[in-house]
């Protein structure tokens, strides 16, 4: 046989193994099932990163979980599918993208969206449509009977108002309150929380009809009116991350000499770039897996994070846990529950994990039957932070039952 | 009272630099540029990245925000509106391509700079009294910049060659190109003059207010409003525009209640616009 009939018979050896081994291949990926999960939330704007950071946290985990060869529910595994959509803080856009996530993606569980608007706009498709969505907003009725298919993701601000202000009044001598929000649904109901939950601690509430517009980036004229009723506490509600800093820097240019908090969760790179020196003693709800409390999973998670999003937000500490949880429940509720969200509802009073997100052996549940009548609710710890040298240092951890 | 006028003052002055580019490329080209926030906002990340991260000067960041948004508007002008301008019979078309710059550039700068607030050290620090009214020393800094600039543009304007022309083409497009000016050039430096002033300040406002990739439409809406009061395409009028929206802004917030402001300004708006749809000192429409 001579050399060039030893190519040819080498090259297509060589073809036939390729070819073989694409085709088996491909059919071992057709064999594999694909669960798929949404997201549907403002991912442009100047929320977006609120929406954004869903999205990372969801791609973050379903991309750990596929390296591992899927998720596995009733003996097979499932390979992670996340189909992000971006509703831009719009209530039109959000029930658009529930139809398609529902009804052209077959798509049963959803992560978001992020504010009550969005998230009661969808409601009536994800009802209609037999999906459990994850909302980040904190209107009650969302999660109360006879409405059962919303779950609270995150700790509302009605449950970290009272319990920051009691620790303020107690640490710092707090005695009056101003409050200042966006003028904006989420904001203005969270102020509104914010004011009985303070007056009901005995608080004196010294203004609270104090809004600016979305996208105000000069916070000069509104603040110069807040600061002048001489509250020893400004409480900005609701506060975008992006709004935070402008807020807190202008506050102390104002000569403002009282605490700042919000109930909200913010960033603190942000709060360096852009209050710098400023936003020290700002106090303000934390992610739910400050470095003090991680696991070797979340530092595994957030060293992906990074990766997939460039850097790591605070806020992606709370926003792990949906996915997770969405994914343990369907193992614990079977197979049929991927598509039966009935199933899925039976399992969540009873359901319990160790928390992997944090050390020691901490349980992760749904809980908020004490607000809403029924645990829907994410048993995410609450970790109230206060700003120290550039960083953010943890007050105290607590718990939603 | 005093914070109040300071408030106004500084409010106005900062809207003047905005709301000159957009009326300056309206003038020209006849051309809503919806893409003006945009570019203010690209001026805001080119100096957070330069000033900020890489610790270029603060000025010689300046001066590569009117680089990279000059070149910017030029191309704008020149690949697409001038393409545009010569081939569409509607003047929609045009309207419609600058909300298409307007969605790209916005994208574009979501998937490049990230979602994320940014912010840069202050150029100068410390807080000035005056009388009862307090006022930071970047944001005088900002102040005395933009009243530069602002005059140093209307000098441009007025009493240069290229001024002079830009100011002919304003008015008659066919007799500017019969008196032998380059029309088509002409155009593209000015679509590229505006560019540059929206992100300088872009530049200029991000030492005190950061940035972010959503915060262009904020700035469009409120440079649409100060031609609008003041008149499309008449420099004075964006200037006068500026100094109405800033003193609104300001003794709005001071004496009523924060949603109230601007409920009261558009309400105004609307009124004014029925009685004089041509704004202050523009010229009435045919």
């Amino acid at each position: 046989m001579s050399t060039r009939q030893l190519c040819r018979r080498s090259f297509l050896y060589g073809i036939a193994v390729f070819v073989l081994g694409t085709v088996s291949m491909s059919g071992s990926v057709r064999a594999q099932e694909v669960l798929k999960i949404g997201v549907l939330g403002v991912m442009s704007g100047p929320a977006a990163s609120w929406g954004l950071v869903n999205k990372y946290c969801a791609e973050t985990s379903a991309q750990l979980y596929n390296e591992q060869g899927g998720f596995e529910i009733g003996g097979k595994k499932y390979k992670i599918e996340i189909v992000p959509i971006d509703d831009k803080n719009d209530p039109k856009l959000a029930v658009s993208g529930a139809e398609r996530l529902t009804k052209q993606e077959g798509v049963h569980y959803i992560i978001g969206p992020n504010v009550d608007t969005t998230a009661a706009s969808v409601q009536p498709v994800a009802e209609a449509g037999g999906a459990i969505y994850f909302p980040y907003a904190f209107q009650k009725t969302l999660y109360t009977p006879p409405h059962g298919n919303a779950v609270l993701g995150m700790i509302a601000s009605y449950q970290a108002g009272p319990i920051i202000y009691k620790y303020l009044m107690d640490k710092k001598g707090v005695k009056s309150v101003s409050f200042v929000a966006r003028n904006e649904s989420d904001p203005l109901n969270q102020r509104d929380e914010g004011v009985q939950a303070a007056k009901k601690l005995g608080l004196e509430i010294k203004s609270s009809d104090d809004t600016y517009e979305p996208g105000t980036t000069d916070f000069f004229p509104v603040m110069s009116r807040v600061v002048n009723k001489g509250a020893d506490l400004i409480v900005l509600s609701g506060v975008a991350p992006a709004d935070a800093p402008l807020l807190i820097k202008t506050a102390r240019e104002l000569d403002f000499k009282g605490t700042l908090a919000t109930e909200t969760a913010q960033d603190i790179k942000i709060l360096n770039e852009v209050a710098g020196a400023a936003a020290d003693g700002f106090i303000c709800v934390g992610g739910a897996s400050t470095p003090e409390i991680r696991s070797d999973e979340m530092e595994k998670f957030a060293d992906r994070y990074k990766k997939v999003a460039g850097e790591w937000n605070d806020e992606a500490g709370t926003k792990v846990y949906a996915l997770e949880i969405i994914l343990a429940t369907l193992k614990k509720a079977g197979p049929e529950a991927i598509t039966n969200i009935e199933l899925f509802k039976k399992t969540m009073p009873d359901f319990a994990m160790k928390n992997p997100f944090i050390k020691g052996d901490k349980m992760l549940k749904y809980v908020g039957t004490a607000y809403f009548s029924q645990p829907r609710q994410i048993g995410v710890p609450m970790v109230v932070n206060e700003v120290s040298d550039s960083k953010f240092q943890t007050l105290f951890v607590g718990s939603v039952e | 009272m005093e914070q109040m006028l300071v408030n106004g003052v500084v409010l106005a002055v900062n809207y003047a630099l905005i709301a000159l580019g957009i009326t300056l490329i309206f003038s020209i080209m006849n051309i809503l540029n919806f893409a003006h926030g945009q570019m203010f906002m690209i001026g805001g990340f080119v100096v957070y990245y330069l000033y900020g991260l890489f610790k270029v000067n603060y000025f010689l960041s300046l001066i590569a925000v009117v680089l990279v948004l000059g070149v910017i508007g030029w191309c704008f002008e020149t690949f697409f509106f001038r393409r545009m301008r010569k081939m569409a019979t509607r003047e929609e078309n045009s309207m419609l391509l600058a909300v298409g710059t307007a969605l790209l550039l916005e994208n574009l700068a979501l998937s490049i700079f990230g979602e994320k607030q940014r912010g840069v050290p202050p150029v100068v620090s410390g807080v000035y009294r005056l009388g009862a009214a307090y006022l930071p020393a970047g944001r005088l800094l900002v102040m005395m910049l933009a009243i530069v600039l602002i005059v140093g543009l209307l000098l441009f304007v007025q009493y240069t060659k290229l001024g002079r022309a830009m100011r002919a083409l304003a008015q008659d497009r066919e007799v500017t190109h019969l008196m032998g000016v380059n029309v088509d050039r002409v155009a593209a430096f000015g679509f590229a003059l505006g560019a540059a002033l929206a992100g300088v300040a872009g530049g200029l406002l991000v030492t005190v207010f950061g940035v972010n990739s959503g915060v262009g439409n904020v700035y469009s809406i409120k440079a649409f409003i100060m031609i609008m009061i003041g008149g499309a395409g008449v420099v004075p009028g964006a200037i006068l525009g500026a100094i109405v929206l800033g003193f609104a802004e300001a003794i709005g917030y001071a004496l009523l209640p924060g949603s109230i402001t601007y409920l009261l300004i558009f309400t105004g708006l609307i009124i004014f616009l029925l009685l004089r749809p041509q704004g202050l000192l523009g010229k009435p429409w045919g």
